[in-house]
């Protein structure tokens, strides 16, 4: 379990992360979703203990990690693959870290294998394109056995098979119970992995909760009408219960499905131009939600 | 998405953690460091080129020898000084400097300083266990290019019977300070490293201090010759000459207890520094 209590990390004038406060639990994939910016990479840096929290407290199973004089066992983590030395071989890599934490030979061969890289451990890792570096990232990251596994944007550079092997393994990681945080900045992501959500923008919390929730949030229908009797028909849907904005051409309709505005505005004997379902997508309720949180919008200045 | 694997969760069953021993931090530090093709390349055309320079400066006098006065023959005090040349010495400097510094700079330019912490979140640990394996690496290499120069050079000298023998005090010295040199100078590279973490400034800064800086001192102003010694070049130097006249007016050498001296605070006091700031900074 990962606790993050009233977050606050700046470096010098710049707030990277403010007053953030979130738990993520056992037994499940939690995303970490946030727009490029919005302070995932520094929250995922304090919770492992590189970065000093400037205010608020990060534990993990009840104790800040900084406190364990060797980490594998605690948390498993992936936050860059490239930052490895191209020089040397993933198995070296591999294994320089296994010995610091007292771990045996034989994991480095076991973790190898499990990532697919069981043939590519001989060579350096200089040579490997990106996806390999996040097997080896992966590989390094669950070295320790650990009941907490951190992983910062680890789809990024892999094959579509990559892609559906990395999903199944977090959620038999999950399964196991062990604590899974995922962070992306694609909602479609975690559309495929993640039971929970916490969600973050310039820093800030937008929302922490089960992904059917925050979807729900965002993917509630909208009907657009068009109608030479707006005022008739808007009185007739609001006492139906919807709630109606009136905008110069059309009602936007929320909270009544398309049938049911037909046949109000029949009963009503007001006459329809236009009867539109409109459906929201995750990855737009994301957008919806997340807008004005990005740092850096395209085209704004 | 399927919820069976919510039920499907419970508490697993772990094996403890091992205890943290500061050998496996060190056994690590070991593989990174012969894990690259770099580390055998380097160490071996060191001790190839320092033990190279000491067979020329030696083979110079070898062939000058027959025009040298009767009492320079004589005395022969060259002989010391062929074993152990500048030009040698100073390179083994910088190399060693260079390598001790990029042991920690270069996890620091990758990035994989952080995934290192992450594993061993007791940072002055972790540059504990480099220096044990800097000073291990290079004491053994130092010693092997200084105990070869020596003997390289006095073989080809003894063709005039013009050599020492190294159970001489003098040449005992010499032997020994031209070992040190090499892990002194690898062990202020990485205490730079640590402290700077950028390659190039760590090694610009480096090479000022150990080959720029001493040549900056005036040996006939008091003040500025006793600075001087505090270098651990100088010291080096002053270690590896057998006879230096008594100080007099514009003339002042260093003493040879007070050049040990500077060869051992100049590690110790750049990695103090070190530890304690690696402690606080944020990786």
């Amino acid at each position: 379990m990962i606790e993050v209590i009233g977050l606050t990390k700046r470096y010098g004038g710049k707030t990277a992360v403010d007053d953030l406060s979130f738990t993520v639990r056992p037994g499940h994939v939690t995303g970490f979703l946030g727009p490029n910016g919005a302070g995932k990479t520094t929250t995922l840096r304090v919770i492992l203990g590189l970065d000093a929290p400037t205010a608020g407290a990060v534990t993990v199973d009840g104790v800040p990690f900084r406190t364990h004089r060797r980490g594998l066992h605690h948390v498993g983590a992936l936050l860059d693959a490239q930052q490895v030395h191209g020089g040397r071989s993933a198995q070296a890599h591999l294994a320089a870290l296994a010995r610091s934490n007292g771990i045996g030979r034989r994991r480095v061969g076991e973790v190898l294998a499990e990532v697919g890289l069981a043939d590519a451990g001989h060579r350096r890792i200089g040579g490997f394109s990106l996806g390999m570096k996040q097997r080896l990232g992966i590989a390094a990251a669950l070295l320790g056995d650990p009941p907490v596994l951190m992983f910062d944007e680890p789809i990024n550079g892999m094959d579509p098979e990559g892609v559906r092997w990395v999903r199944h393994l977090f959620r038999s990681l999950a399964a196991q119970g062990r604590t899974v945080f995922l962070s992306s900045h694609l909602m479609t992501e975690m559309e495929h992995t993640a039971d929970h959500l916490v969600v973050i923008g310039q820093g800030r919390l937008i929302a922490a909760e089960p992904l059917r929730a925050f979807a729900d949030r965002g993917t509630r229908q909208r009907v657009t009408v068009r109608t030479p009797q707006p005022a008739v028909l808007a009185a007739a849907l609001t006492a139906a219960g919807a709630s109606v904005d009136t905008a110069p051409d059309h009602l936007a309709v929320r909270g009544l499905s398309a049938e049911q505005i037909g046949a109000l505005a029949f009963a009503n004997a007001v006459e329809l131009h236009e009867l539109a379902t409109h459906t929201t997508s995750l990855e737009e309720a994301f957008m919806e939600i997340t807008a004005g949180h990005a740092d850096h919008l395209a085209g704004s200045r | 998405m399927t919820t069976s694997t919510l039920t499907a969760a419970a508490p697993r069953t772990r094996a403890a953690a091992p205890p943290a021993r500061f050998t496996d931090l060190v056994a690590a530090e070991w593989i990174k460091l012969w894990s690259l093709r770099s580390t055998p390349w380097t160490l071996g055309l060191a001790t190839l080129f320092v033990i190279g320079t000491a067979a020329l400066a030696a083979k110079a006098d070898y062939d000058n020898f027959p025009f040298y006065d009767a009492e320079v023959q004589r005395e022969h005090m060259f002989s010391l000084g062929d074993a152990f040349p500048q030009e040698g010495y100073l390179t083994l400097m910088l190399v060693a400097a260079s390598l001790g510094a990029l042991s920690m700079v270069s996890e620091y330019g990758s990035g994989l300083i952080r995934t290192t912490t992450a594993a061993v979140p007791a940072r002055g640990a972790l540059v504990l266990a480099k220096a044990v394996v800097t000073a291990a690496v290079w004491t053994a290499t130092g010693a092997l290019i200084a105990v070869g120069s020596f003997t390289v050079s006095q073989a080809i000298l003894s063709g005039r019977d013009a050599a020492v023998s190294i159970t001489d005090p003098a040449s005992l010295r010499a032997v020994a300070a031209s070992a040190l040199l090499a892990p002194v100078c690898a062990l202020i590279g990485l205490g730079l490293g640590v402290l700077i973490r950028h390659t190039a400034a760590t090694l610009v800064t480096a090479t000022f201090l150990l080959l720029i800086l001493p040549s900056m001192f005036s040996a006939d102003k008091r003040w500025s010759a006793e600075l001087s010694h505090l270098m651990p070049g100088i010291a080096w130097g002053r270690l590896v000459t057998d006879w230096m006249p008594p100080p007099h007016p514009g003339y002042y050498p260093a003493a040879i207890p007070q050049s040990w001296l500077v060869l051992a605070l100049w590690p110790v006091l750049l990695l103090l520094p070190a530890l304690l700031l690696a402690h606080r900074r944020d990786v």
